[in-house]
């Protein structure tokens, strides 16, 4: 941090207190942003492990006890650990910026949402030395696999879920109270930039469902320790009541995961396009329509149950809907590119692609949302090529573009342009060598979750686990960029984007620990 | 590796050859509703694609045109409310369209009346049991694959892991009835030819059904997570003409009296032995290992297990009535007498186990009267 005027005073403690004591936004979203490195890695490394497990027919590194903890693990770790506290992270750094506010409404409580993080993901690692192994139910835990049929560790793995559930409500909590009661004065709602918005929407989503996860967890520890059969046919209980409460919460949560990177790309495009974002009103509009929507299709997960043939109907016309509002998003933004002046930085490049594999991962779920072909397409590898594509080039692509974009003014120092186009180039091809040969293996029949499979899908799962390891060691180039940048990188100008607008631009580069100590004064546009 | 790109580069290039290797898209199955999915799964996917070109093609449009580096000037609209409203129209019109054929097509998935056969199917960890309603046959459907091919120790045959001992056989052009439960986690049947994916879940029924066209062998593979061997429960189902159907049913029945003849026989040690081998490399070896040696402190190990060395009374109980709480089913409901027997002397009897015991069938029949 450079010594700028206003900050001589009032500048970060030394040493490591800095970070354990801080109540700083911008420190505070530092430790989530770099915490959530850590945890892509770790969940990358898990990822590693299957794909080298399915590079060829047969077992070859290890048991399918030991496979299915590292599918389980995987799919927590990343989402719970990489996107979520990634998305936080932004929104501590960027909302206070974009609001011109001085701080978050609650610091305190800041600096504890972001600390229960570590010890929730320490008690969820530390269960892979437990005896009995890691929980190896799979991320969605279905019953009674993760009751009667758990490993010990599954009251860790409850535990850790809660940790990790407190964290998110009460970040969400501070979001939502920052952006009601911080914004400079005559800012009103609808001037909000697009990212303030749908970072807003998302917090009311997590408000909503953490507590339904909080309850449904709390439901399996009562089985497994407490003599209750909420999800045992034979107490009394049924199995299908556990995936209609977790399926509750985790299809906002979905949403959840992609709702901020939506505010990014709605960010960057006018940027680059040197253009203002077409139709930001219906922008704000579609992001809360699907919000709604979100609670009402939770069931399409589920088709293949055994519900009766009306809430087939219901779940299947409700998901279809989806594609409406998204299909608006996606058609701003392009409306928003054309007849722009258009530049290709990385940012800009990530932003792009995240628009395009955003769409197929949406047309695949679209194809997903018809009932009777998702009895061929349920829990196939279709299913998961088709959340994969929405979640690594939707969500990851959304945060490496936002850290692209706003990385200059964190840090003051501008990344190696060169650098960041080979990294780009090199995950959009590892990305879709991945991602996208599942569909055919899906589309063939082969079963998601398992640790061998038949030899029809040889092929295709020899090249998805190429493709996977070009992905996974291509980050390791991200983090040398990002380190890079920090130590050594060359300066950056105070608007280092040539069509940036907004409040985070006004601040010098890099920004002062404390910014917006008075508010500031708002020129109409 | 080099050899199987090599393949993959040419299959890519020439014409499709008999080669299975390159199955990419959905099957269009043998039977009505599987050929109507197969038929939707196309047209939205022709939708989705031309969806894609339009957006896409704009998209890519633009890039090319609209560039700075081309000295494009920025236009500086950022609204107008017909577009917004067309293009929340359209695809709304376009869901609808796609939302027809689904509904009628889903009616007629779940219209499981008037069913000339109707077949229980029970998922276990990790195989399939069928039982034909009325019909007094049932059994159980386990993984023919040999473990040397999994392990890698042998050449892996054209149907690796999508092979069982006894299939499900059906005849054709009837309609046969599914009911689908399970005895202990949630499993899910799915025969991609047939178009039926159907959880089974304890304590609950679920149904589906089916009428094939052609008779052939349909394979397919547990598609719900349900525990460490859920790769490892195939499901093979064959479908006969009626006349073939009626003569294998009648020889499953002699089968299973000649089964019930056999516990009352008198079993040396030796046979006991090499059925046991079987019985416990099919039923056993998945938790407590080829070797005995288990997987602690999930699945005990049998070598030099105190139980299996101890009373022989103890050990029965323990196969015939399982420990659910633990993970170990109860086989007094899965398997004959004889298996039992055989099983228990095999592993009183090998490894570091030398007990010289022999249990015999009826002493199984016996404990399980009296429970």
């Amino acid at each position: 941090m450079s010594a700028h005027a206003e900050t001589l005073h009032h500048g970060p403690a030394k040493g490591i207190s800095r970070w354990i004591l801080t109540t700083n936004h911008k420190d505070i979203g530092t430790l989530y942003l770099v915490f959530s490195l850590i945890m892509l890695f770790i969940g990358g490394t898990m990822a590693f492990v299957i794909r080298a497990e399915l590079f060829q027919p047969g077992l070859q590194l290890v048991m399918p006890e030991f496979f299915n903890q590292m599918t389980t693990m995987h799919g927590l770790i990343m989402i719970f650990g990489a996107v979520m506290p990634a998305f936080v992270g932004l929104a501590n750094w960027q909302v206070p910026l974009m609001i011109g506010a001085p701080d978050m409404a609650l610091p305190r409580l800041n600096n504890f949402s972001f600390w229960i993080l570590p010890f929730a993901f320490t008690m969820l690692l530390s269960t892979l030395f437990m005896p009995g192994g890691a929980p190896d139910f799979g991320w969605t835990f279905y019953a009674p696999l993760s009751t009667t049929y758990a490993p010990p560790s599954v009251t860790f793995f409850v535990f850790a879920v809660h940790m990790m559930g407190i964290s998110s409500i009460l970040g969400a909590i501070n979001v939502i109270v920052t952006i009601f009661n911080m914004r400079a004065p005559g800012m009103k709602m609808m001037d909000l930039p697009l990212f303030v918005w749908s970072w807003l929407i998302t917090a009311f989503l997590l408000i909503a469902v953490m507590p339904v996860l909080a309850a449904v967890v709390t439901m399996v520890l009562m089985d497994v320790h407490f003599g209750t059969s909420f999800f045992s046919a034979g107490g009394g209980g049924d199995p299908v009541l556990f995936q209609h409460v977790f399926w509750f919460f985790a299809h906002p949560e979905v949403y959840i995961m992609v709702l901020p990177a939506f505010g990014v790309i709605s960010e960057i495009i006018p940027t680059f396009s040197r253009k203002p974002l077409f139709g930001y009103r219906a922008m704000v509009l579609a992001t809360i329509a699907i919000a709604f929507l979100s609670f009402i299709v939770w069931a399409h997960h589920m088709f293949t149950v055994g519900m009766p043939l009306t809430g087939e109907l219901f779940f299947m016309y409700t998901t279809m809907l989806i594609a409406v509002p998204t299909g608006v998003k996606v058609f701003n933004w392009i409306s928003t590119m054309f007849r722009g002046a258009m530049t290709f930085e990385t940012p800009m490049l990530f932003a792009i692609a995240f628009i395009v594999l955003f769409t197929i991962g949406g047309l695949s779920g679209l194809m997903l949302a018809i009932a009777p072909a998702d009895f061929q397409y349920h829990d196939t590898y279709f299913v998961v090529a088709h959340f994969h594509y929405v979640l690594v080039p939707g969500s990851v692509f959304g945060i490496i573009a936002a850290v692209y974009y706003w990385l200059p003014k964190w840090s003051g120092n501008m990344y190696d342009e060169k650098l960041g186009q080979w990294h780009f180039w090199l995950s959009f091809i590892g990305v879709n060598l991945t991602f996208f040969p599942m569909h055919f293996v899906g589309l063939a029949g082969m079963p998601r979750r398992i640790p061998d499979y038949a030899l029809q899908f040889a092929d295709f799962n020899m090249l998805t686990s190429l493709g996977a390891f070009l992905f996974g060691t291509t980050q390791l180039l991200f983090v040398y960029i990002l380190v890079k940048t920090v130590r050594s990188g060359k300066p950056a100008e105070q608007l280092p984007w040539e069509g940036a607008r907004g409040l985070e631009w006004s601040v010098p580069t890099p920004a002062p620990y404390h910014t917006f100590t008075t508010p500031p004064e708002l020129n109409k546009e | 590796m080099f050899r199987r790109l090599h393949l993959l580069c040419l299959a890519l290039v020439l014409p499709p050859a008999p080669l299975r290797a390159l199955e990419f898209n959905m099957p269009v199955g043998v039977t009505d509703t599987s050929q109507s999915i197969f038929n939707l799964h196309m047209t939205i996917f022709y939708i989705c694609l031309a969806i894609a070109v339009v957006v896409f093609g704009v998209m890519l449009w633009s890039i090319y045109h609209h560039r700075k580096s081309k000295g494009h000037e920025a236009a500086q609209f950022h609204g107008n409310i017909l577009v917004e409203v067309i293009w929340t129209t359209i695809p709304f019109l376009i869901l609808i369209a796609i939302a027809i054929p689904s509904t009628i097509t889903l009616k007629d998935l779940y219209d499981t009346t008037e069913s000339d056969i109707d077949i229980q199917v029970t998922g276990h960890q990790w195989k399939w049991h069928y039982k034909y309603i009325g019909e007094d046959v049932d059994f159980f459907s386990v993984l023919a694959t040999p473990r040397e091919e999994i392990e890698n120790r042998k050449k892996k045959n054209p149907n690796y892991l999508l092979e069982v001992d006894n299939p499900v056989v059906v005849p054709v052009h009837k309609k046969i009835r599914f009911l689908f439960t399970s005895n202990d986690v949630i499993h899910a049947w799915w025969v991609p030819d047939l178009a039926i994916k159907k959880d089974a879940i304890p304590g609950f029924i679920n149904e589906s059904w089916t009428r094939i066209n052609e008779p052939g062998l349909y394979r397919g593979q547990c598609a719900e997570l349900c525990g460490k061997h859920h790769a490892f429960m195939p499901i093979e189902l064959k479908a006969v003409s009626e006349a073939e159907y009626e003569t294998w049913l009648a020889e499953q029945k002699t089968a299973q009296e000649a089964a019930v003849a056999a516990a009352e026989k008198d079993w040396s040690m030796e046979e006991l032995m090499n059925t046991g081998a079987t019985v416990y490399e099919k039923n056993c070896a998945a938790c407590h290992q080829a070797d005995g040696s288990g997987m602690p402190p999930t699945f005990p190990p049998l070598d030099g297990s105190a139980i299996v060395q101890g009373e022989k009374i103890d050990h029965m109980k323990i196969v015939v009535n399982g420990r659910v709480e633990k993970g170990m089913p109860a086989f007094g409901k899965q398997l004959s007498a004889v298996d039992i027997a055989a099983a228990i002397t095999f592993e009183r009897n090998s490894w570091g186990n030398q007990t010289d015991d022999m249990v015999t069938p009826a002493e199984v029949q016996d404990l399980m009267d009296k429970q």
